[in-house]
């Protein structure tokens, strides 16, 4: 408990309930529990899905392997979904997906203005910027003020194209392959890619 | 409805400031949040339409104010009460005092990752034809509902271009509403940043949402 109160004793019920979130889920889950309308063990099952198998390793994956299989970025294109199904990511917030790819002269940014889609099944959880105010009021009319912020600078001339994700269909930005990565194995080509580059947030192997 | 969450373009909210290395969760009720909010989804008695439509009803102050688990929190808070579950007294009180609606299921621990692996994919097949092919140049409808929609306000009354047929989809406007799912083509349509943003805008930038056939009339 963080809040502490010592006046309670005036009608001033609003603040208890809405200024300690702590108390106020503890009292949904426990309700809910007495109902047998929930598995507490489930909410400790889902914590830990995107606490260890469902994060950005999963997009670094889909990546590096676009990166080094013109076939499979190829199908990418044409199917994000289904290729991106193929390396075992799928399922809730990843249903209907679609890869777009920087190219030097087209950089791609993601933001969901309206709430806060995002690509669960390959990104995990998003970030806590991705869903706040100043990301998704300020992506669509100035993204190179919010790349600066990211420290990030394109090119003058590079274009920019913002997805305002309105609909159910979920982007993942395929980073430009960073120069001097020649060689190297899958596995190390993904270790170059940021969540917050598959977001179009910052570029492949840049310092996090 | 134009309400607090349609947030593109408006101005001083302040620097985006990520966080480095920013951890899943800043606190444990944020993982409960979580939980709650994918487990009642479970119960089969809303849309996710429904659901972002309730987050987006909350008071304006309140939204803004709210770091997203808050909101989710309290949208579900709404969304119990409506359908049965829970009374506001139960959720001030944390206890049960009546026995709630039957849900269509309880999401147990094991049923968590195949829950998780199916997901809701909202793809629908439609008898009609796409009224709109890549290149043809549409104008979005001035709307503004007091309901849900997914054309967000700096989109509207804008002239853009079809680039793809993306498939047809629930249509959330009316699926938020218990209105049925009214499957519709969606389209991701184009706008060149000066059509939105006047004739200050970045030159090099193009904006593209993701618009149900109804949004669109031909340009």
């Amino acid at each position: 408990m963080t809040h502490d109160h010592d006046d309670h004793d005036h009608d001033h019920d609003h603040d208890n309930r809405y200024t300690d979130m702590q108390a106020r889920v503890k009292a949904l889950e426990t309700v809910l529990t007495e109902k047998g309308l929930l598995d507490p063990a489930a909410i400790d099952a889902i914590v830990e899905a995107y606490e260890t198998r469902i994060g950005p390793r999963n997009g670094a994956h889909v990546v590096a392997r676009a990166w080094t299989d013109p076939a499979f970025a190829d199908w990418l294109k044409r199917d994000a979904t289904a290729a991106i199904a193929s390396l075992g990511y799928a399922g809730r917030q990843g249903e209907h997906m679609r890869a777009v790819f920087n190219t030097p002269d087209t950089h791609n940014l993601v933001v969901c203005t309206l709430c806060s889609c995002y690509p669960w099944s390959v990104l995990g959880l998003p970030p806590v910027w991705y869903k706040a105010p100043a990301y998704r009021s300020r992506a669509v009319i100035d993204p190179r003020g919010v790349l600066a912020e990211f420290g990030v600078t394109l090119p003058a001339d590079k274009k920019i194209r913002v997805w305002d994700s309105t609909a159910e269909l979920r982007y993942l930005v395929i980073p430009e392959r960073p120069p001097g990565a020649n060689g190297l194995s899958e596995a190390d080509l993904a270790k170059l890619v940021s969540r917050d580059s598959m977001i179009g947030a910052s570029i492949a192997g840049a310092p996090t | 409805m134009n309400g607090p969450h349609d947030l593109g373009g408006q101005m001083g909210f302040g620097p985006v400031a990520p966080e480095k290395d920013e951890p899943y969760f800043h606190a444990d009720w944020e993982k409960r949040a979580l939980g709650l909010t994918l487990s009642s989804g479970a119960f089969g008695a809303w849309t996710i339409d429904e659901s972002r439509h309730a987050r987006e009803s909350l008071p304006p102050a309140t939204y803004l104010a709210a770091s997203y688990y808050e909101i989710w929190t309290r949208a579900l808070e709404v969304l119990l009460e409506r359908h049965g579950f829970a009374t506001r007294a139960e959720i001030d009180t944390g206890h049960k005092q009546f026995p709630p609606a039957a849900p269509r299921r309880v999401l147990t621990a094991d049923r968590v990752a195949a829950t998780l692996a199916r997901g809701g994919p909202c793809g629908r097949s439609v008898d009609t034809t796409p009224r709109f092919k890549p290149g043809d140049a549409v104008h979005t409808r001035n709307i503004n509902p007091k309901t849900h929609t997914r054309l967000p306000r700096y989109a509207r009354a804008r002239t853009g271009v079809i680039e793809a047929v993306q498939g047809a989809y629930v249509f959330p406007d009316d699926n938020a509403h218990g209105k049925g799912e009214s499957p519709q083509w969606v389209y991701t349509v184009v706008f060149a940043g000066p059509e939105i943003w006047g004739e200050d805008a970045d030159p090099t930038l193009t904006v593209s949402i993701d618009a149900w056939e109804s949004y669109l009339e031909p340009a």
